[in-house]
C-alpha cells in the first residue's frame, strides 16, 4: 500500500533539503551517499519540509538530521524510536524517519526497535549498518562478525552477530530492506519504497566505514565478486545471481540450496513474493549469507497492516462518538459527590 | 442516580434501643485477607461517612503479592478511616475499631489499636488450621492476651451465609459478601445510614448481576442488625457533621487528583494530553485513569519500558502536546538520561514521580520520601529541574495543574513528587470552580516570525521559544548535545557551554511560582517551625496544633515548591529557635536547607514505610523543644531524632517469604 506524503507547495530540488550546516562525516564515509540519495527522493516526492521531521539516537549516523532542512531531533543514544514513537502518535499527519546505526538500533536501542517494530508506528527507520562503532573510535558493533579484531576485541570479537533483518521480521515488521550505500541506484529505489510504506520501514543499509573498517563489504560489494555474492530481489521473480546470473535459490524442504538455474524445472526455483502475509519466507532471506549464500538485497517484506498511530487515533474517535466530547465539569464530578451548606 | 440524591439521615429508620454516644473522631481499620473485600468496605465506609457530613482521611494499606497465600500475614490488606466532626489532617494514629477477618489480620492490625479499643474479629475463621497459618500458637481469643481490649466476637461467616443463602448465593460466592456483613455491624456501631450503600450495591450490580446485589444487601442488613440484637454491642457512638467549607464534595485519591489535574491542564492550555508510561506500582492508577479517558483527546502510550515512556513524552512534546510521564522511583531512575535530554532541549513536560521504600525495588506498596535527593540532582552535567511536591490527595490536582503551567511557560521538564501515602488515600475534594482556574498560555511562533526566529533566542524570563514540527518557515533541529546561545546549532565553545549552563540555571531559579509556594499553620514567630513536603502536610500539621493546644509554640512551613525553594524561606524561618524537618527519609531536605540556608536544622525521621503518627511527630517535636523557655543551643552533632517506636513483634528469623 502506498501513501500520500505532506506535499511541499512549490517544487523542490534535492539541494533545497540541505540546512545550513556543514556535514562533517569522514571524506569517502558511506554516509554521504545515503544523504544525497534520501534527499534526492524526498525532492522527487515533493514532500513537505516542514512537515517532516528527521529522529535520530547517538552514532556518526545520528548526526544526519543537522544536515537535512526539514524538523530534527537529534536525541540520546538508542531512544529515537521512541521520541519518533511519541511524536508520530501525538501528530500523525507528520512525516517521520529514524536515522541509527547498528549500535544505537540493535545494542542500546534493541528494545525500543523490537517494540516500534512490532506495534507498526508508520516511521521509516534507515539503519546504517557498518558494523563497528566509528564515533567512539572503533569498537566491535551487535553486528560486527564472529572472529573480527577491534580495539575491544584485540583477539577477535566473541559475540555472534546480530541479522538485523531476521531480527525485524521476527518482530513483526511491515517492510523490511536491505541496500548497498554503494549502489546509490538500487538504494534510491529501496528508499523511494520505504518513503512510500505505510507502517514501519525498516531499511538495513551496508555501509562502509572508511576509519575503522574500510572495506569491510568488499568481500561482498567489490565488483569482481559482486555479482556471485549478492542477489537483488525482484518480487515475482526466481533469486539470480551469478557472473552470468546463471544461479539461483531453491529449497529442499525448507533448506535452501543454490543450484544452476539451467539444470533444475523453473518451477522448481524459489520465487520471491513480498507481499507474503506470513513471514517465513522473508526470514529465509534474511539467513542467507557469505559464504553458503549470496547476500540479498532489496525488499524482503512489504505487507499492510493497521498502523499503531492509526488504531489510537481511532480509539479516540470511537470514544468521542460513543460517550461525547469529554466534559471536564462532568469528570470531576465522576462517582459520588455530595453538597456541603 | 448519584448518591447526593439520596436522602441521608444518620441513622437507620427505626430507632436504636440502645443508647447512644457522642464522639468527635474516630479511627477505624478494616482488616482481611487480600481477595476480602477489605478496600471495598472501607471505601464505603468513607463515602457514608462523607455524605453525612464529617470530614474523612484514609490510608489502604495492602501487601504487594497479589494473592499471597490466603490467611497468612503476608497477606493481610487493611483500610484505615478516621472520621470527624472536626477537620481531619491524618488518617488517624491509634484505632479505636479493628475489624479482623481472620487471625492473620488480627495479628498484623493488634498493635495499632488502642487499649481499650474495640476489636471486632470473624470467630469463625479462628479455627487451629488459620491460627497456624498466621503463626499462634495460642488461640488469641482465649489466651488473655485480647484482655485490654473490647473483643466482639462474630460468628461472620455463619451468619453471612445464612442472609445470602435466599438470594442463591453458596460457597466461594456467598463468601465473597462478608465484607459487607462487617460493613453493616461497623455501620451501626457508628450510627452510618445504609442509603448510600444501598445505592451503589444498586447502581453497581442491580442490572449485571441481582443475585448479587440482594445478596449484599441481606448481608449487609444482616450485620447492622446483629449490632442492634447482640448483646456485646451495649450502645451506639455518633460523630457529628463536621464544619467544611460550603460546595460541592466527592473522595479523591492522589493518584485520581493526578490524572484529573492533568486533563483539566489541558484543557486550560486548550491542547491535547499525552501520557506516556510503563507500569509501576503505586503510579499505575495514573495510566489506568487516563487510559479510560480517551473522550478528552487523552492519548496514553503504554511503553514497553521506562526510558521509552519519557522518550515518547519527549518526542509528544516536541510535536506540541502537553506531554507526562509517570513513574516511581525505581522507573524514575531509569528516565535519568532522558530527562537531562529534556532539559537540554527545553521542552516542556511532566514527570510525575509517586515514591515508594527504596533503594532498588524496596518497598513498592510502602510510602516513603526518599526520592528528594535523586529528584533535585539525580542528572548527569548541571541539570537543574523544578521540583513541586503534592501536600495531600486532593492538593495533588492543583500540583499537577501548576507543574504543566510551568512547564509549558518555562519551556522545561517539571518533576512532580507524590507518593504511596497520597497516591492511594483519599480525602473529600472541594470541587474547584474551573471557570476560575488561571488559562495557560501556549505561544507557538508562527511563519509570520520566519525573520527573527531563532530556536534558542529566549525572553526576558530567559525562556526559549515553542516551534512545533508543521510550522513552514521553523524548520530547525534540536538535540542532546551543547547549543549555541540563541542558534541553537552544535557548539563545543568553552565559553558558550558556561554561558549556557547559567542560562538553564538562571531560567529555572526565576520560576515565579504558579500556586502556593508554601502552606503555613501557626504563628510567624515561636519555639519552632516544622519545615515539612509532601505527603506529610497532614501529620505534621495535625502535630502543630496538637503541640499548639500543649502550650507550645510551634508553626508549620509546609513547602509544595521544592526547586526553586521560596525566595524568602530564610527569613520565615529567622523567627524560630528551633527549625526542624521531620521527612519520611534519612534527611534528604534536611540536608538541602542546611546546605541553602546554612541553619542549625533537626531532623525528625522515619523510613519505616508507614507515614508519621501525630504522637510521634509531638514526641519528636518535644524532644528538641524541651520546654517553650529553652534556650540551650542544639549540639551539632546531634542528626535529629529517629522515630523508633516500640518493637511490639518479635522479628521472626524465618524469611517471611
Amino acid at each position: 500500500m502506498t501513501m500520500t506524503l505532506p506535499q511541499s507547495p512549490a517544487p523542490l530540488q534535492p539541494a533545497d533539503f540541505a540546512s545550513d550546516q556543514e556535514v562533517k562525516w569522514c571524506p569517502g564515509c558511506g554516509d554521504y551517499s545515503i544523504l544525497a540519495q534520501v534527499r534526492k527522493i524526498l525532492a522527487r516526492q515533493g514532500v513537505d519540509k516542514a512537515n517532516t521531521v528527521f529522529v535520530s539516537g547517538i552514532g556518526c549516523s545520528s548526526r544526519f538530521p543537522y544536515y537535512m532542512s526539514t524538523y530534527g531531533f537529534h536525541s540520546i543514544h538508542g531512544r529515537a524510536a521512541t521520541i519518533a514513537t511519541g511524536l508520530k502518535v501525538s501528530r500523525p499527519e507528520l512525516n517521520v524517519w529514524i536515522v541509527t546505526g547498528d549500535g544505537d538500533a540493535l545494542a542500546i536501542g534493541g528494545n525500543h526497535f523490537l517494540h516500534l517494530l512490532r506495534r507498526n508506528v508508520d516511521v521509516k527507520i534507515l539503519m546504517f549498518n557498518n558494523r563497528i562503532y566509528g564515533l567512539t573510535k572503533g569498537q566491535y558493533s551487535p553486528t560486527t562478525l564472529k572472529g573480527k579484531k577491534t580495539k575491544s576485541s584485540p583477539v577477535g570479537s566473541p559475540d555472534n552477530p546480530i541479522r538485523p533483518i531476521s531480527v525485524a521480521v521476527g518482530a513483526e515488521a511491515t517492510f523490511a530492506a536491505r541496500a548497498l550505500a554503494a549502489d546509490v541506484k538500487h538504494l534510491e529505489s529501496v528508499l523511494e519504497r520505504a518513503a512510500q510504506h505505510k507502517g514501519t520501514a525498516f531499511v538495513e543499509i551496508y555501509q562502509n566505514c572508511v576509519i575503522f573498517d574500510d572495506g569491510g563489504y568488499n568481500y561482498l560489494a567489490e565488483k569482481s565478486v559482486k555479482a556471485e555474492r549478492m542477489a537483488y530481489l525482484v518480487h515475482g521473480q526466481p533469486i539470480r545471481f551469478g557472473h552470468n546470473n546463471e544461479k539461483a535459490i531453491a529449497l529442499r524442504g525448507l533448506t535452501p540450496v543454490v543450484v544452476n538455474a539451467a539444470d533444475v524445472p523453473p518451477e522448481s526455483l524459489l520465487i520471491h513474493d513480498e507481499h507474503a502475509p506470513d513471514p517465513s519466507l522473508a526470514f529465509l532471506l534474511s539467513r542467507l549469507s557469505h559464504p553458503d549464500f549470496p547476500e540479498p538485497l532489496g525488499i524482503f517484506r512489504d505487507v499492510t497492516t493497521p498502523c499503531y498511530d492509526d488504531i489510537v487515533r481511532d480509539q479516540i474517535t470511537t470514544a468521542i462518538t460513543e460517550r461525547g466530547p469529554g466534559q471536564l465539569s462532568q469528570l470531576l464530578r465522576s462517582g459520588s459527590t455530595w453538597k456541603v451548606a | 442516580m448519584s448518591i447526593a440524591d439520596v436522602v441521608v439521615s444518620s441513622h437507620n429508620d427505626q430507632p436504636s434501643a440502645k443508647p447512644i454516644t457522642k464522639l468527635t473522631a474516630v479511627t477505624i481499620r478494616f482488616a482481611g485477607d487480600s481477595g476480602d473485600g477489605m478496600q471495598l468496605a472501607g471505601m464505603q465506609f468513607t463515602d457514608t461517612s462523607a455524605l453525612l457530613g464529617n470530614d474523612v482521611s484514609t490510608f489502604p494499606d495492602y501487601p504487594s503479592e497479589i494473592r499471597a497465600p490466603v490467611g497468612t500475614v503476608a497477606g493481610v490488606s487493611g483500610y484505615q478511616i478516621q472520621f470527624s466532626s472536626n477537620d481531619v489532617f491524618t488518617p488517624g494514629d491509634d484505632v479505636d475499631a479493628l475489624v479482623a477477618m481472620n487471625p492473620a489480620a488480627l495479628k498484623v492490625n493488634i498493635k495499632s489499636v488502642r487499649r481499650g479499643g474495640m476489636i471486632i474479629v470473624n470467630a469463625d475463621a479462628f479455627t487451629p488450621i488459620d491460627l497456624k497459618k498466621a503463626g499462634y500458637a495460642e488461640d488469641p481469643l482465649t489466651d488473655g492476651s485480647l484482655e485490654h481490649f473490647r473483643l466482639i466476637q462474630v460468628p461472620m461467616d455463619t451468619l453471612n451465609n445464612a442472609a445470602v443463602a435466599p438470594a442463591g448465593l453458596t460457597g466461594k460466592h456467598a463468601d465473597l459478601c462478608k465484607n459487607f456483613f462487617a460493613l453493616g455491624l461497623v455501620y451501626w456501631i457508628y450510627g452510618r445510614s445504609l442509603e448510600p450503600t444501598l445505592a451503589y450495591l444498586h447502581r453497581k450490580f442491580a442490572k449485571k448481576n441481582p443475585a448479587v446485589a440482594l445478596a449484599n444487601e441481606a448481608t449487609l442488613r444482616a450485620g447492622y442488625n446483629y449490632g442492634e440484637t447482640c448483646e456485646l454491642l451495649d450502645q451506639q457512638y455518633a460523630i457529628d457533621k463536621a464544619k467544611l467549607p460550603p460546595g460541592e464534595y466527592r473522595r479523591i485519591t492522589g493518584n485520581e487528583a493526578v490524572a484529573l489535574g492533568l486533563v483539566a491542564a489541558a484543557e486550560l492550555a486548550g491542547k491535547h494530553l499525552f501520557y506516556g508510561s510503563y507500569p509501576i506500582t503505586p503510579a499505575t492508577d495514573i495510566l489506568h485513569t487516563l487510559a479510560d479517558l480517551k473522550q478528552f483527546q487523552v492519548t496514553t502510550f503504554q511503553a514497553e519500558d521506562e526510558i521509552c515512556a519519557i522518550g515518547a513524552t519527549i518526542g509528544a512534546a516536541f510535536g506540541g502536546a502537553i506531554a507526562a510521564t509517570g513513574t516511581s522511583g525505581p522507573g524514575l531512575a531509569l528516565k535519568t538520561e532522558a530527562m537531562g535530554l529534556a532539559v537540554m532541549t527545553e521542552l516542556p513536560m511532566v514527570i510525575v514521580n509517586v515514591q515508594r521504600g527504596g533503594p532498588s525495588t524496596g518497598l513498592p506498596t510502602k510510602t516513603e520520601q526518599s526520592d528528594l535527593l535523586q529528584a533535585l540532582y539525580g542528572r548527569n552535567g548541571e541539570c537543574p529541574i523544578p521540583v513541586i511536591a503534592a501536600a495531600s490527595p486532593s492538593d495533588a490536582f492543583n500540583a499537577a495543574i501548576e507543574a504543566v503551567h510551568i512547564a509549558v511557560r518555562y519551556m522545561t521538564p517539571v518533576l512532580l513528587l507524590s507518593d504511596g501515602y497520597i497516591a492511594n488515600s483519599s480525602e473529600p475534594w472541594l470541587l474547584p470552580d474551573l471557570n476560575k482556574l488561571e488559562k495557560i498560555t501556549v505561544n507557538h511562533p508562527t511563519t509570520a516570525d520566519a525573520a527573527t526566529f531563532k530556536p534558542y533566542r529566549r525572553n526576558q524570563e530567559n525562556v526559549r521559544p515553542w516551534a512545533i514540527p508543521g510550522t513552514p518557515g521553523l524548520e530547525h533541529r534540536i538535540g542532546g548535545l551543547e547549543k549555541q546561545d540563541v542558534t541553537g546549532c552544535v557548539s563545543y565553545d568553552a565559553a558558550n557551554h558556561e554561558t549556557m549552563v547559567r542560562l538553564r540555571a538562571q531560567k529555572v531559579d526565576g520560576i515565579k511560582p504558579v500556586g502556593m509556594p508554601f502552606l503555613w499553620t501557626g504563628p510567624r514567630s515561636g519555639d519552632a517551625i516544622l519545615v515539612s513536603w509532601g505527603g506529610t502536610h497532614g501529620s505534621v500539621k495535625a502535630a502543630t496544633l496538637e503541640l499548639q493546644h500543649q502550650g507550645l509554640q510551634v508553626s508549620q512551613c509546609h513547602l509544595r515548591y521544592l526547586h526553586p525553594l521560596p525566595r524568602e524561606l530564610r527569613a520565615l524561618l529567622a523567627g524560630f529557635r528551633h527549625v526542624i524537618v521531620p521527612e519520611l527519609n534519612s534527611g534528604q531536605l534536611r540536608q538541602v536547607l542546611k546546605a541553602v540556608l546554612q541553619l542549625d536544622i533537626k531532623g525528625i525521621n522515619k523510613v519505616r514505610g508507614q507515614p508519621f503518627s501525630v504522637s510521634e511527630l509531638v514526641r519528636g517535636v518535644r524532644s528538641v523543644v524541651k520546654t517553650s523557655s529553652d534556650h540551650e543551643i542544639p549540639d551539632e552533632s546531634t542528626p535529629g531524632t529517629w522515630v523508633r517506636p516500640e518493637p511490639t513483634q518479635k522479628i521472626s528469623p524465618a524469611c517471611e517469604a
